[in-house]
C-alpha cells in the first residue's frame, strides 16, 4: 500500500468543540521539540527583527545589489554589493565575486573582489578573501586566508563647529541647479 | 618533503605566550610559539621609519600582528602567503617540480604579479631557502623588479648546513625588534646558504648586510 493511501486512512480529527472562554486561564505549554527541526546552524543567522535582509545559500545573483539595511549573504553573488551605512555579512556558504562596499563587513565565507568597509572589516577563521581592502579597522582571525593589499583609512575627525567658515565673496560657493548638479558661478567685475 | 605536525595547526585563535629569547612553548599540542629579538627586523624598520605611505609586501601571510604593526606606522601592507602558494602550485611533496618552467611562470604570475618598483620593502622571511635554484633565480629576478631602487628586503636563512629538516615558521611582528615565531611544521630546505653564497645570491642588489644571531638563523638585509 502506498504511503498516500495510508494517509487517507488516517482517522480525521475529532470536531472541535465550540470555543468557550475558559473559566480558569490555562497555561499554554509549548512542544518540547519544535515542528520544524531542520538543522540550520550558521554563526550569525539572519534576524528579521533587526531589519536584516538575507540571501540564502541556494540563491545565485548576477548584478548589482544596493541595500539600505543590513544584508546577510550565504549564496553566490557576482556583481557589486553596496550598503550605505550598514553591515554586510558573508555567511560560511557565501561566495561573492564582486566589489563590496559597506560600513561594516564580516566575512565567514569567500570574497573575490575589493572590499571597502568604512568602519570595520572582520575576516573570520576559515574565511577567504582575495582582493584589496580599504577600511578603518581590520580584524583577521588565525586560519583565515587573505591575499591582497590593506589600506587603513582613518575616519575624518568630527568638526567642532557645524557651521563652515564664511567664504570670501570673490569666491562664492558652488550653487546647485534644478537638477541638483553643482555648478560654479563666475564673478566678473 | 613537508611534514606538518597537525592538520589544524593554524586553526583556532593562536595563543601567544611571551617567552624568553629562544625558549619554546607548546600550546595545546598544536602550535609551537617562540619569541626572539631580531636585529634585522629592527634595522629594516629603522630604514622605513619616519616615512609614511610606503608599500610593504609581507610573505608571511595575513596576521593581525603584522597588519597592526605595519599599518600603525602609516604604511600600506600587501599580504601574501608565500609557502601556501608554493605548495598550491608545486605540491608539497616533490621539490623537484620546482624546475618545471611552466609551473615557475604560473607561480610568479600568481604570487608576484605586481608593477615595477611597486614596493618600498619586502618582508621575505625564510621562504627563499625552500626554493630550488631555477625557481629561486626567477623569484629573485622578479623581486628585483617590483622593489624600487633603494628599497629593502629582509630575509632569514637557516645556517645549519647539516640540517635535513628545519622549523617552518609563521613570522609575526610583536614590536620593532621582537618577533613571535609560530611554528607551522618542518620543511626540507632546498638549499642551505652561507655568507659567501648569500652574497652571490644577491649580487644584483646594491648591498647585503648580515646580522649574527645566537640561533642557527642568518638575518639578511638586502638593498636594491
Amino acid at each position: 500500500m502506498s504511503i498516500f493511501n495510508k494517509r487517507q486512512e488516517e482517522v480525521p480529527p475529532a470536531p472541535r468543540p465550540a470555543a468557550t472562554p475558559p473559566s480558569n486561564p490555562i497555561e499554554v505549554k509549548k512542544e518540547a521539540t519544535p515542528l520544524s527541526s531542520t538543522p540550520f546552524k550558521t554563526p550569525e543567522p539572519p534576524d528579521s527583527t533587526r531589519g536584516q535582509a538575507s540571501i540564502g545559500k541556494a540563491v545565485k545573483i548576477n548584478g548589482q545589489i544596493y541595500s539600505k539595511e543590513d544584508l546577510y549573504v550565504d549564496g553566490d553573488v557576482e556583481g557589486t554589493i553596496e550598503l550605505q551605512d550598514h553591515r554586510l555579512t558573508i555567511g560560511p556558504n557565501g561566495k561573492v565575486h564582486s566589489s563590496v562596499k559597506a560600513r561594516e563587513v564580516v566575512v565567514l565565507g569567500n570574497i573575490q573582489g575589493n572590499v571597502d568597509a568604512s568602519d570595520k572589516l572582520e575576516i573570520r577563521k576559515d574565511a577567504r578573501l582575495v582582493g584589496d581592502i580599504k577600511t578603518a579597522r581590520i580584524i583577521i582571525e588565525d586560519g583565515a586566508y587573505f591575499k591582497g593589499s590593506i589600506d587603513i583609512v582613518k575616519p575624518e575627525p568630527a568638526r567642532s563647529s557645524p557651521s563652515a567658515p564664511p567664504r570670501p565673496q570673490s569666491a562664492p560657493a558652488p550653487a546647485a541647479n534644478a537638477q541638483g548638479v553643482a555648478v560654479a558661478a563666475e564673478v566678473k567685475r | 618533503m613537508l611534514r606538518r605536525p597537525g592538520a589544524s595547526l593554524s586553526s583556532g585563535p593562536s595563543v601567544v605566550v611571551p617567552v624568553n629569547h629562544s625558549s619554546v612553548a607548546t600550546l595545546f599540542d598544536r602550535e609551537v610559539v617562540t619569541s626572539r629579538q631580531s636585529r634585522g627586523l629592527e634595522q629594516f624598520f629603522a630604514y622605513v621609519r619616519g616615512q609614511v605611505g610606503l608599500s610593504i609586501l609581507d610573505f608571511a601571510g595575513a596576521s593581525q600582528e603584522n597588519i597592526n604593526f605595519i599599518t600603525n606606522l602609516g604604511h600600506r601592507l600587501y599580504s601574501e602567503d608565500f609557502v601556501r602558494s608554493l605548495d598550491d602550485v608545486f605540491g608539497d611533496e616533490d621539490p623537484n617540480d620546482q624546475t618545471n618552467q611552466g609551473l615557475i611562470d604560473q607561480f610568479l604570475r600568481q604570487m608576484l604579479n605586481f608593477e615595477k618598483d611597486q614596493f618600498d620593502g619586502v618582508l621575505v622571511w625564510d621562504v627563499l631557502q625552500y626554493l630550488t635554484p631555477p625557481l629561486l633565480t626567477a623569484t629573485l629576478e622578479k623581486l628585483s623588479t617590483i622593489v624600487r631602487p633603494q628599497g629593502y628586503l629582509l630575509a632569514y636563512f637557516h645556517a645549519d648546513e647539516k640540517a635535513r629538516q628545519v622549523p617552518f615558521y609563521s613570522f609575526r611582528i610583536k614590536d620593532q625588534q621582537t618577533l613571535v615565531l609560530a611554528q607551522r611544521g618542518t620543511r626540507q630546505p632546498a638549499q642551505i646558504f652561507n655568507n659567501r653564497s648569500l652574497e652571490k645570491l644577491f649580487q644584483k642588489f646594491e648591498s647585503v648586510k648580515f646580522f649574527l644571531t645566537r640561533e642557527q638563523l642568518r638575518e639578511v638585509i638586502v638593498r636594491r
